[in-house]
């Protein structure tokens, strides 16, 4: 892929401790490159999710800095800044046309001149015909792609992924993974992709970022430079490899501070 | 027999069943009308007595919805006030109790000194129907799903946005079946100071009518009086049903049918 090795944010040192005295994050210094699919991967509670949270602003660093590359990303997080939950997150008294509305009529848009751009974001993620719809009348892998397509209405800069595909099954998930590399190819936009499974984050990153647990920080990088993403790539030996590298990696992150689990 | 037959005629029979025997007993024992009235009495008497009957319904019903549209209006600005602000709740949550828990008997001869008798009719209502509202719609407002709080914060939510469009639909079920409750415990209030005022002889309700029918031994208008309140409950019940219904439909669980 091409794209400028300059960093859209910039993580320096930060930490996160919790009112109960958690420490979630210790001393990450993380840059998010501009245009780069990044995975955080890592055993449930390193901390990725919350590192995922303090860049989108929705919490605070206890300690360190989140560097912005320019000012507009910086003030308008609300339009720079695309997240989607571990959950599809949709209101559910709400027709599906209504939730991708959300973020546009939020910002003071009406509800006519949204309606091109919420349809794109949906016929992006193939649900168009299912605008009417209320989300409990959709399976899983639908309501999270609707969740996708909020967070793509605003045409973000940057899109948080926190464990989107976790809870849906194999099938779903790897319709998912390929459509997402899609989107992102075409959006040229970059993302931060937050996952416990191995084989997604080699499958979908050209960079995995291993993260110890508790105190979470970074403990080693995987570059893959593989330009295809497609069932090929899935079944190659180079994809097996990664893999073994990445597991490999995350077990060393996993043992490398057996004192500091609690 | 399906199941929505059997849902209206099982209780049916039994309603059939029931003044059958009532009107048995009643013929057989030869017990006279100032004891007790047969259904047959009740019902010619809701028809000679039905002006007088149905003024005083009105006037009930009048009171009830007055003091159920008050409840509802502040159970529901409460709920707002105090999901607004922790000070305020941990101020004025502990009065609100208070006032639930005092049975609303004791404290309606004391309204009734100190306001004038519509007055205080209607905040008996107002009393007895606002916590169920204020109760329910707190706990809705409490149990918003965070992580679209959070959604809604990201995107730079105001106040006022957050409240419309976040809070108050996610409450939403939690209000409705409040506000179910509210309207029956509107009627009670509403009856409790008619009765407790129908002693200062004033006075115009279904309630009033029962306690002054009673003075008079006049006990088949007595047992038609309550007829008319039983039905004003049902009908309250059964609209406020439909309208929770309407409402949630299309998106909750509880309004949903499932099938096998």
């Amino acid at each position: 892929m091409s794209h400028s090795s300059r960093p859209l944010v910039s993580l320096r040192g930060v930490g996160k401790v919790f009112g109960n005295g958690t420490r979630a994050l210790e001393s990450l210094d993380l840059d998010v490159r501009e245009g780069e699919f990044l995975s955080l991967l890592g055993p449930s509670g390193c901390g990725k999710s919350t590192a995922l949270r303090i860049v989108a602003g929705l919490s605070e660093p206890s300690q360190g800095t989140v560097t912005w590359a320019d000012h507009a990303a910086a003030n308008d997080r609300a339009r720079s800044i695309g997240f989607v939950f571990q959950e599809p997150t949709l209101m559910p008294w709400a027709r599906v046309f209504d939730n991708v509305l959300l973020p546009l009529r939020l910002a003071g848009t009406d509800r006519a001149s949204a309606k091109p751009r919420v349809m794109e974001a949906l016929a992006r993620v193939g649900i168009a015909d299912f605008a009417e719809a209320y989300p409990r009348e959709l399976s899983g892998g639908m309501r999270m792609r609707v969740s996708i397509a909020r967070a793509l209405v605003t045409a973000p800069r940057i899109l948080l992924m926190d464990e989107p595909f976790a809870a849906l099954d194999e099938i779903t998930r790897f319709k998912l993974n390929d459509d997402l590399v899609a989107l992102w190819r075409e959006l040229k936009m970059t993302v931060v992709f937050v996952t416990h499974s191995v084989f997604e984050s080699v499958y979908l990153s050209e960079r995995i970022v291993v993260m110890t647990s508790r105190p979470g920080r970074v403990s080693s990088e995987i570059v893959i430079d593989a330009p295809e993403r497609d069932s090929q790539f899935r079944t190659s030996a180079e994809y097996a490899a990664t893999c073994r590298r990445t597991s490999e990696a995350l077990s060393r992150a996993m043992s490398s501070r057996p004192g500091a689990a609690a | 027999m399906n199941a929505s037959a059997l849902r209206f005629a099982a209780p049916a029979a039994v309603l059939a069943l029931g003044v059958f025997a009532w009107d048995l007993v009643v013929r057989l024992n030869g017990i006279p009308p100032y004891i007790l009235p047969g259904p047959g009495l009740v019902a010619s008497t809701l028809v000679s007595d039905w002006g007088i009957l149905w003024s005083s319904l009105l006037s009930t019903m009048a009171t009830t919805l007055e003091g159920f549209a008050l409840a509802v209006a502040g159970g529901v600005g409460l709920a707002v006030l105090f999901n607004r602000s922790r000070l305020i709740e941990r101020s004025f949550y502990p009065y609100a109790v208070i006032l639930q828990v005092t049975p609303v008997v004791a404290i309606a001869p004391l309204l009734l000194i100190y306001l004038p008798q519509q007055a205080a009719v209607l905040v008996c209502a107002w009393i007895v129907a606002f916590f169920p509202v204020l109760a329910n719609t707190t706990l809705g407002l409490n149990s918003v799903d965070r992580n679209l709080t959070d959604l809604f914060r990201l995107y730079g939510a105001s106040r006022g946005q957050v409240l419309w469009q976040l809070k108050l639909p996610a409450a939403l079920p939690q209000m409705l079946a409040g506000i179910k409750i509210a309207g029956g415990l509107s009627l009670i209030g509403a009856v409790v100071a008619e009765i407790a005022a129908g002693s200062a002889g004033a006075g115009s309700g279904l309630a009033y009518r029962i306690a002054e029918s009673g003075y008079r031994l006049n006990i088949p208008r007595m047992f038609a009086a309550l007829l008319l309140l039983s039905l004003a409950g049902i009908v309250i019940f059964a609209l406020l049903s439909c309208l929770e219904h309407f409402a949630l439909r299309r998106w909750h669980e509880s309004a949903l049918v499932r099938e096998g």
